[in-house]
């Protein structure tokens, strides 16, 4: 296996490995494909109220329809991520142990710097800075701003074999993915949306939205590949070994 | 010190920990590691700059050594 590359994603060869450029490519087919939705419902949405301006409601329900097709594909995006304490969050399960949540939830504080820490407690998902963009990381998938902040990108990834595990660990699972090779991560999780912020911010959780405000604030800020953020060293910690030399491609910086 | 830990329903477990001197404990620690690499578990090394790295032998100079499972696409 290559040094560096997610054990997950060195185990499927027949998928194309994601990067700057095949995401862009699949938010391209996004746009098309609400293009596509919109051309197809609202030009014939004008055309039977040009013909007939008492086919209006009827012609209403018609682009009603298209709209709900664009809205339902941003919610099944914004549906995948997963909040810890959202209605879905391992957290609220009834067999759910409450000692056993605050455990996780402590070490994914301690995996975290200040901010992101901060950030988790208050919406439930943990905000991390990588070379394709500002993650945020849920139970059960992550969104992803692009640079420049006007695009999402959505996955669906989990731990594959959850089973009784708490909410904060699945987090730290899919955290850690993360952190160990970015683009690894975004070839192993399915990617399910694309498209502007505001379209995922109507479908995601109340308490998750400020996440995504502030993921958004971060990533408006950088207009390209955003400079590595090293999060604060821990006290004590030793400086990098050469083990821990950036490769240029396969593990992402933090 | 440094520490190898399980992520599992408990929220998490230390299974090992040693510090530079201790050769004892760096070789309880070794053990455990390839023991739970055998069940099929995946180790990530947290570095100093706050990065992780995917691990097949145990760094003894790590902070902080994590078992997690294998992730797969939802």
């Amino acid at each position: 296996m290559e040094a560096g590359v997610l054990a997950e994603a060195a185990a499927m060869p027949w998928r194309r490995r994601a990067s700057e450029r095949t995401l862009a490519r699949e938010g391209r087919i996004w746009t098309l494909w609400s293009i596509g939705v919109v051309v197809t419902f609202g030009a014939p949405t004008a055309a039977l109220v040009a013909i007939e301006p008492l086919a209006a409601p009827a012609a209403a329900i018609f682009l009603a329809h298209g709209l709900a097709v664009l809205h339902i594909q941003a919610g099944r995006g914004a549906r995948a991520v997963v909040p810890i304490g959202s209605e879905r969050s391992a957290a609220r399960r009834g067999d759910a142990d409450p000692a056993a949540e605050e455990v996780a939830l402590g070490l994914l504080g301690d995996l975290l710097g200040h901010e992101a820490r901060e950030l988790v407690t208050r919406t439930g998902l943990a905000l991390q800075r990588g070379q394709l963009g500002t993650w945020l990381v849920g139970e059960e998938g992550a969104l992803m701003v692009r640079p420049g902040g006007r695009r999402v990108d959505c996955w669906c990834v989990r731990v594959s074999e959850s089973g009784e595990l708490p909410a904060g660990d699945r987090v730290a699972h899919l955290l850690l993915a993360l952190r160990e090779d970015e683009e690894g991560f975004a070839t192993v999780a399915n990617f399910n949306f694309s498209g502007a912020p505001w379209r995922v911010r109507l479908r995601l959780p109340k308490l998750a939205q400020p996440a995504l405000e502030r993921a958004r604030s971060i990533a408006g800020s950088t207009r390209s590949r955003p400079p590595a953020v090293a999060s604060p060293p821990r006290r004590g910690s030793p400086p990098p070994s050469p083990r821990a030399a950036p490769s240029p491609r396969g593990r992402g910086e933090w | 010190m440094s520490r190898l830990i399980r992520l599992d329903r408990t929220g998490h477990t230390e299974l090992a920990s040693w510090t530079a001197e201790d050769a004892e404990a760096q070789q309880a620690a070794i053990e455990a590691f390839r023991r739970e690499l055998d069940e099929g578990m995946l180790a990530s090394a947290t570095l100093a700059d706050g990065s992780a790295e995917v691990v097949r032998e145990l760094p003894l100079d790590a902070d902080l050594v994590v078992l997690r499972r294998p992730i797969a696409g939802g």
